[in-house]
């Protein structure tokens, strides 16, 4: 019983949680929406600092630094996406891959929050119940929005965004809402992977972390929740369910093995483990088949 | 509306039964009752993976030959070592993984202070000791009394090269060129400054920069008209490659120095010529003549086929001074072990006699090294605390 249930495992879980967090969150704007954003660790980031930040020196309650974190970075978001959301496909995965790297790079710069050294001491809060709250409230929002209007017109923009501006939809306008709600969601779960770490240092949030959330997008399938869900767990989890490999082996190929997985799984499913559809979709179909 | 919501707790439901998996894979290791299992964290891969790995075969080395001469009171040390890609974030999670799956009872890491400060609350929360080999940041072992450290803290650097500097050199004026954005120059410039004048010494000019810059000739020009016999520059090598081509080209004659930031191959491929002469304070040389030094060099080279470099020697002596620790401890319990850490006193290690003081830091001596040229640098003195 040791084995199943101790820190170890329970930290696994709850990086897993923060990862579903990042990896819905970012499949709204790159799944629903088809923009193409690669600086999610950056959002992250700033709900990550803010949070540790306000907990450290003004010992606010967790829920009030977590929700401070998350609009901290959804007022980043509306301001990198307002002009950048006008422009098309590339340009936008460079300016929020710029912004990603520029959040970085300032954080290596303020003193305040230890700079390179890091910042260390932030009080521990949050784990299992908080993270998994957070991660349902992610999953019920943004499944609830795509039924709305909203994520009617959403689709829309990423379906052809001539027709959709055609039909009397703002396109700009809903992108950067896609991206505001997105970027909320990475704040809060940064200020949870803070929490819980009680470690913060800039490197953390690199180039490398962003595209890791992109991965686990495209892996469970670009506009697919529980695609998001299950590859979040997948990046998360296969890595360390490899580490007694390399303790047995002595033999340090866990990466190795870890991309081959990705690569194979992206032959043998190219719209990712889910497509588009949803866990209620494939029961749909399991229902109809054997009815 | 709530069907929806469901849909959201079972996706939860489902994960969490999910991540349950890798554990029934049965990474544990049985502890035997011979065996004493140690856990060692490090960057094997990654952008600082030959700092990993250099420790690493430090360590390896240490164990095997405590093993070979019958292991500690008939107990055999056990390795555990887990990758943690130079991330903060995995160095925690592999620490967590090695105290509460693995069951150490003490753990060796990590070269990085970033990665040490990461994992340290959690080796602090579990009362599992945590020997740090090269951290140097101060604030690694404040975190709590089971951490400790085997190499000098940054602030001593500065103390370390006053002392040469006015008992060596014989200097009377020296001037200061800090880089003021650094953690890591500021202290050293600090505890330098204190005491070189407690030596009777006069810092006769103080000029700051900032890392990145490119341009020093406004600060070397108020140096110059100071006249100091020596310029303490606690910064890093790309700056101090470039300082010392403009000061050349000013025709600054004093000495320059510095600490272990200094410790590159670009160091010269930055400064040239006019970096050759330049003393820095650093951990180890393989240069020194001391018997251990010789010992330990000739017994990596056995079992790697390659000359040992700083980090490989103080993985060594972290794992020789966990050893000592164990030896003394009645029961190799972490309590035990922490206790005994504590109290090591003198002890005979690659880099120096190690004192470990009470606020956890090691009390060694630091080696002065003198820039020959490329990758090449002569053994001065070595400087006690």
């Amino acid at each position: 019983m040791d084995f199943l249930f101790n820190e170890y495992i329970l930290s696994m879980i709850v990086y897993c949680g923060v990862n579903i967090i990042l990896a819905v969150s970012l499949n709204l704007v790159n799944g629903f929406t088809g923009q193409f954003s690669i600086g999610h660790a950056g959002f992250m980031a700033i709900g990550a600092y803010l949070s540790a930040y306000l907990g450290m020196n003004f010992h606010t309650p967790f829920i009030l630094n977590t929700i401070l974190g998350g609009l901290a970075s959804a007022a980043a978001g509306y301001a990198v996406g307002l002009p950048s959301l006008r422009l098309k496909g590339d340009y936008l995965a460079i300016v929020t891959l710029g912004f990603g790297e520029i959040i970085r790079v300032v954080l290596l710069n303020i003193d305040a929050v230890g700079g390179a050294r890091g910042m260390y001491g932030i009080p521990k809060d949050g784990g299992f119940f908080w993270t998994y709250g957070w991660a349902v409230a992610t999953i019920f929002i943004i499944s609830q929005l795509m039924r709305s209007t909203h994520g009617r017109a959403f689709l829309a923009v990423r379906e052809d965004e001539i027709a959709a501006e055609a039909m009397g939809i703002n396109t700009t306008k809903y992108k950067v809402r896609a991206f505001v709600i997105s970027s909320f969601f990475a704040g809060i779960a940064g200020a949870l992977f803070a929490h819980y770490l009680c470690y913060l240092n800039p490197s953390s949030f690199g180039f490398m972390k962003s595209i890791d959330v992109v991965v686990m997008v495209v892996l469970g399938g670009m506009g697919s929740i529980t695609g998001s869900v299950i590859a979040a767990c997948i990046i998360t989890l296969l890595p360390e369910a490899l580490r007694p490999l390399q303790e047995i082996t002595k033999i340090d190929f866990r990466m190795v093995i870890y991309s081959l997985t990705l690569i194979i799984l992206m032959l043998t499913r190219p719209k990712g483990l889910f497509g588009n559809l949803e866990l209620s979709d494939l029961w749909k179909k399991y229902v109809k088949r054997h009815s | 509306m709530f069907k929806n919501l469901a849909l959201a707790l079972t996706a939860v439901i489902a994960l969490t039964s999910c991540t349950k998996k890798p554990s029934t894979d049965g990474t544990a290791t049985s502890s035997n009752a011979n065996e004493i299992l140690v856990g060692e964290y490090g960057s094997m891969t990654g952008s600082e993976a030959t700092f990993g790995i250099s420790t690493h075969e430090g360590i390896q080395l240490a164990f095997k030959q405590i093993n070979n001469t019958g292991g500690i009171n008939g107990k055999l040390l056990k390795l555990i070592s887990l990758d943690n890609q130079g991330k903060p974030e995995e160095a925690a999670t592999a620490v967590q993984k090695l105290i509460t799956q693995n069951k150490v009872v003490a753990v060796l890491g990590e070269v990085a202070s970033s990665r040490s400060l990461a994992a340290a609350p959690i080796a602090q929360q579990y009362k599992i000791p945590m020997v740090s080999p090269s951290s140097t940041n101060p604030k690694v072992t404040e975190v709590g009394d089971y951490i400790f450290r085997v190499c000098f803290i940054d602030p001593f650097q500065g103390t370390v090269m006053a002392k040469f500097a006015a008992e060596n050199l014989k200097a009377k004026k020296v001037a200061i060129m800090t880089d003021v954005k650094s953690d890591y120059s500021v202290g050293l410039a600090k505890f330098f400054k204190e005491k070189f004048e407690d030596l009777g010494g006069k810092v006769v000019s103080e000029q700051s920069y900032a890392s990145q810059d490119i341009d020093f000739k406004a600060q070397l020009t108020a140096i110059k008209a100071a006249k100091p016999d020596a310029i303490f520059i606690p910064g890093y090598y790309t700056e101090v490659g470039l300082i010392s081509r403009q000061a050349k080209g000013l025709g600054i004659k004093a000495a320059l120095l510095g600490g272990d930031g200094w410790d590159s191959s670009k160091l010269f491929e930055i400064g040239k010529e006019a970096i050759v002469g330049g003393y820095f304070s650093n951990h180890y040389t393989t240069e020194s003549k001391d018997k251990k030094v010789q010992e330990f060099i000739s017994a990596y080279k056995d079992a790697y086929n390659k000359v040992p470099d700083g980090l490989a020697a103080m993985g060594y002596d972290a794992a020789m001074v966990l050893v000592d620790a164990m030896k003394r401890a009645k029961e190799p319990t972490p309590e035990a072990i922490r206790d005994q850490l504590a109290t090591t006193k003198d002890f005979i290690a690659v880099t120096g006699k190690i004192t470990i003081d009470e606020k956890r830091n090691a009390t060694k001596p630091a080696v002065v090294v003198q820039v020959k040229g490329q990758d090449k640098y002569g053994y001065v003195t070595t400087i006690n605390p």
